[in-house]
């Protein structure tokens, strides 16, 4: 799609949907959100980002290929899974900070686990879009 | 409210079979998404539909002070959209891949006739 | 005593791995095993002497009632002797007779796991444990008889032996789980408590008729016999192993150990006794026939099986012992002429008897060995053959009346044929003018002839000896089996009386058979002519007609077409789901629980129902991909009025990248086109509507049913309190179900790898059309 307009607007729109997004992320324990969410409007931001430019484009831009996503999310959100096992507790009994950090809130291992589907989303979705748009072009 | 969602999953239903038994390959494809919506459609109606009461705490409170909407079925079709997608981006590119093999959207094309002398 | 059992199946898994070591000399080691095996069983004798039960029970699957129980008494004892000490012999004497074939390490492996499942079916108590073992030495067999697998007639007869062996396994199984389910426990000593109640139940009958299909097929009994005398395509060693001293008689052991559950009716005795003596007859007619060495063998060996379930049958302590006297009898002539007949096949080339004449001269102990297998089989004094002769005809002359007269004559008319059967087999091949062809024939390997040679010397010496055996083997089974003790010592000698003189009749009647009847290729032929009437005839046209309906069949249902699939489930689906509503009483419709109806709702439903329509007619595939676009964002609409802010996110999103997916793909395809004509379409449009209605009615009933809201107050209760989240849904996604959210992160990986693995995949050339 050459359109200039849209081209100058994604530059601008990619950040802040990204923002947005990790916004949603964290927000997800007490309002609507979350780690499905999140990724989804990441992924967005990506996709509308190679429409404007080209997929190689947005490839450049995220340096690691979005398929290397996947592994990362999966082996964090198993982290969070296992994690109360080394400190004696049943697997994925929640795990909670005391104190709410400032910005972020309150962090415990469901945030951890809701970060690994952020990542395995945003990996998924995009790994199936740009092979597809790769093998079209 | 509900009886008019009723019709709305019956023709949701109606037109995802009426789809799925064509010869496209495309329209397959298109029949079983609506197949999916009415199937989270319905889902979400047996929960029990609730106005402006969304499943979540107020800020200040620690339990729920009114009534709220069943969060349950809620959990379960975001799932199932999710999933759903999954589903239909392997489904489109096996039909992509079909078509670029056989250069053919029909199903029919599908069976070769060797396999009918068996 | 569970290491004993599984011993033989680590073996032969230690057998992929190490076995092609074993092709040389040290082929003799594996032989350890049975050796290894029949000892430990030997040193139990003393136990099972004194009237003791030696019990073992590890827990399996404890929730289904299978565990791994053992029970060793004095009938398990006697086969577990016959299994691992016939075993050692043949073990031993594959070595050579197949020596330096190219799969003798997986010769080695199947007989190791027969030998392993044999002993298992011998000493289970559980039931279902017992089922297991049985339907293994069922497979078993199948791969040794098949084992030369290059050869057609081998595959098929493998194929016929697990057709008809796991038929009746299959039959068994049932019979043995209604057993189970009725006497309340799976375990056998269990079921003896309960064997009143089991006989008296109306479902006796059914149970009899399932467990004698197994034990029937099992043991070739008429008319299932014709699958034993293909089996012998499968290499000597295991002919003899497998079909005349072990395998076949797991059928006679399931009657046996039943024999005091079930048995002692006249339901149980009639049909055994029947069954068994047509068999017997039958096989023993034909047995003198034929002009294959492996084949008079294996017809002699069906008669001797359906002598078996004819002793079972009558169910006399007399007859009780006979059966346990005759099956170690049995087991060491007929192993015996096998493994003869097999150095003899192995050194000439040929089995046929005809042409087989004065082999003593090139072969002498193996000749030895025939003959005396040949007397015991004949039951000449001092063979423990006779022993076993004379107390098959105590047992049929302790019957009254009619039947003693007509047992007895069976009896006498089976044993004169077997009797000149076994002649055929183990001495006409000895005697006579030594053919010039044979002149160059020489001994083979001395554990070839040895194992055959021992084997009928033991014959003799028990014959002479019985004491070494009845006391501490045979009374101990015959007990088991009829559950009061037997006290009737075996005797060498019983006197000048009846059975003498039947003894003498039968001798008479054979010899003069065998001298009158010279096997020959004509008389083959005109038994051959019989054959369109024999039972392997009918249950293969059977097996054929079947083959030719299910074919049929499957074209008229499997057709290749999708949609006509879909479209017989959906109907099926649809009347089902009819059926239930109209059976399920009027459907009520209660308006004061339902929601008003606001005027923004019914435009989203008018939109959307638009929507449908335009997907449903669109002639160009970009209308349909926008269209349902719509549908999705209408329904994202439905979820923010219906309090459900996260999934109205969600699906907007999703809607979006499915919209970008479509036109990513479908960019390049060629225009809709519409394939059916109007009368499919008014069909299909029919069966669609007919289904919606289904489900909205469905849906109404469903919403006039309360709904139980325990789980989600649990969760709206506990959301904060135990999860510190307030977002009750992602509270539940990553909290409360977290594995279940785990679970479909991992599935969206598997499809992002399918989807790629799909489009990098590069077809070849050929692979093209």
């Amino acid at each position: 799609m050459k359109s200039t307009i849209l081209k100058t607007a994604s530059n601008y729109l990619l950040p802040i949907l990204l923002l947005f997004s990790i916004f949603i992320l964290l927000r997800g324990h007490y309002y609507p959100g979350g780690g499905f969410v999140g990724g989804l409007i990441a992924a967005i931001a990506f996709v509308l980002h190679s429409f404007t430019h080209n997929t190689d484009a947005t490839l450049k831009l995220l340096r690691i290929h979005p398929s290397s996503l996947i592994p990362m999310g999966l082996a964090l959100a198993a982290l969070s899974m296992f994690a109360p096992m080394f400190v004696g507790m049943p697997v994925m009994t929640g795990l909670w900070f005391d104190e709410p950090f400032p910005v972020i809130g309150m962090i415990g291992s469901a945030l951890f686990f809701d970060l690994g589907v952020y990542l395995v989303v945003i990996g998924v979705v995009l790994t199936i879009l740009f092979t597809i748009s790769q093998y079209s072009e | 409210m509900e009886l008019v969602l009723v019709i709305l999953i019956g023709v949701l239903y109606a037109s995802g079979i009426f789809m799925l038994l064509r010869r496209s390959m495309v329209k397959l494809l298109i029949g079983l998404i609506l197949l999916g919506n009415g199937a989270n459609l319905l889902i979400f109606l047996l929960g029990g539909i609730t106005k402006g009461k969304p499943p979540v705490i107020d800020n200040a409170a620690k339990l729920f002070t009114d009534i709220y909407a069943d969060p349950i079925p809620q959990a379960l079709i975001l799932t199932a959209i999710v999933i759903s997608f999954g589903i239909q981006s392997f489904a489109i590119v096996l039909l992509k891949r079909v078509y670029v093999l056989v250069n053919s959207d029909d199903l029919d094309d599908l069976n070769t006739p060797e396999e009918e002398d068996i | 005593m569970l290491i004993a059992v599984l011993a033989g199946l680590i073996v032969s898994i230690l057998y992929i791995p190490f076995g092609k070591y074993l092709r040389g000399r040290l082929a003799i080691l594996v032989a350890l095993l049975p050796i290894t095996l029949f000892a430990y069983f030997i040193s139990f004798i003393p136990a099972i002497q004194d009237g003791r039960h030696v019990h073992s029970h590890h827990p399996w699957v404890p929730s289904l009632g299978i565990n791994f129980d053992f029970h060793l008494d004095g009938l398990s004892l006697l086969f577990s002797l016959l299994i691992t000490g016939v075993g050692s012999l043949v073990f031993l004497y594959a070595a050579p007779y197949l020596k330096g074939h190219r799969y003798l390490d997986r010769f080695y492996g199947y007989l190791s796991l027969f030998m392993a499942a044999m002993l298992g079916v011998v000493l289970a108590d559980n039931v279902l444990l017992l089922f297991i073992f049985w339907e293994l030495t069922s497979i078993s067999s199948f791969f040794l008889i098949g084992f030369n697998n290059g050869n057609g007639a081998s595959r098929k007869s493998s194929l016929i032996a697990l057709g008809v062996t796991g038929g009746g396994g299959f039959l068994l199984m049932a019979g043995l789980i209604l057993m189970g389910h009725l006497s309340g426990s799976y375990s056998i000593q269990e079921m003896l408590g309960s064997n009143e109640f089991l006989k008296s139940h109306t479902l006796y009958g059914l149970i009899l008729i399932l467990v004698f299909a197994g034990a029937f097929t099992k043991s070739a009994q008429f008319p299932f016999h014709f699958w034993l005398p293909g089996a012998m395509k499968a290499p000597t060693p295991v002919s003899a192993y497998l079909h005349s001293a072990t395998m076949v008689k797991a059928g006679i052991y399931l009657l046996a150990r039943l024999q005091p559950v079930l048995g002692g009716t006249d339901y149980w005795m009639y049909p055994l006794v029947v069954i068994g003596g047509i068999t017997m007859l039958y096989s023993a007619f034909h047995s003198i026939f034929r002009t294959d060495l492996k084949s008079i063998l294996a017809y002699s060996t069906i008669a001797a099986l359906g002598m078996l379930v004819f002793l079972i049958g009558i169910g006399t302590a007399e007859s009780l012992l006979a059966a346990s006297v005759f099956i170690l009898v049995h087991a060491l002539y007929k192993a015996s002429l096998f493994l003869t007949a097999g150095v003899i096949d192995h050194e000439t080339g040929t089995r046929d008897v005809t042409q087989l004449s004065g082999l003593r001269k090139v072969l002498m102990p193996l000749s030895v060995a025939g003959i005396l297998a040949a007397l015991s089989s004949a039951g000449l004094p001092l063979t423990f053959g006779f022993i076993g002769k004379d107390l098959i005809y105590e047992a049929t002359l302790q019957t009254t009346g009619f039947w003693m007269i007509a047992l007895t004559t069976l009896a006498l008319l089976t044993n004169g044929l077997l009797l000149c059967a076994g002649f055929m087999a183990g001495i006409k091949p000895f005697t006579g003018n030594l053919p010039d062809s044979f002149a160059q024939v020489h001994l083979p390997n001395g554990l070839m002839w040895g194992a055959p040679l021992l084997l009928a010397i033991l014959g003799i010496i028990l014959g002479c000896a019985p004491w070494l055996v009845d006391d501490a083997l045979l009374n101990p089974a015959a007990y088991v089996m009829h559950q009061s003790a037997i006290d009737s010592p075996l005797k060498i000698w019983h006197g000048f009386n009846l059975v003498l003189l039947l003894s003498g009749v039968t001798l008479a009647l054979g010899t003069l058979l065998y001298i009158v009847r010279k096997p020959s290729a004509a008389s083959l032929a005109s038994i051959e002519r019989y054959n369109n009437l024999a039972p392997k005839h009918i249950i293969g046209s059977l097996a054929r007609y079947a083959r030719k309906i299910s074919i049929r069949y499957t074209r008229t249902l499997h057709n290749g077409y999708l949609r006509v699939y879909l479209l017989r489930i959906i109907i099926f689906a649809i009347l089902l789901l009819a059926f239930r509503l109209f059976t399920g009483g009027p459907i009520k419709l209660t308006f004061d629980t339902l929601s008003p109806i606001s005027i923004y709702e019914v435009v989203v439903v008018g939109i959307l129902i638009a929507a449908i329509y335009i997907t449903v007619t669109a002639p160009s595939r970009l209308t349909a991909v926008v269209a349902t676009s719509v549908i999705g964002y209408c329904i994202c609409l439905l979820f923010v009025f219906y309090s459900a802010p996260d999934l109205a996110m969600t699906q907007f999103t999703i809607d979006t990248l499915t919209v970008v997916l479509f036109v990513l793909v479908l960019f390049r395809l060629p225009p809709f086109l519409n394939f059916a004509n109007r009368g499919v379409r008014i069909r299909d449009g029919i069966v669609a509507s007919a289904f919606g209605l289904v489900i909205a009615l469905v849906a109404i009933q469903v919403l006039n049913q309360p709904v139980d809201g325990t789980v989600s107050k649990f969760y709206g209760d506990n959301a904060y309190l135990l999860a510190k989240g307030k977002n009750v849904v992602n509270v539940i996604l990553v909290d409360f179900r977290g594995l279940d959210t785990m679970f479909e992160i991992v599935v969206l990986s598997i499809a992002a790898v399918g989807v790629v693995s799909l489009l990098k995949l590069r077809l070849k050339a050929s692979e093209k059309e």
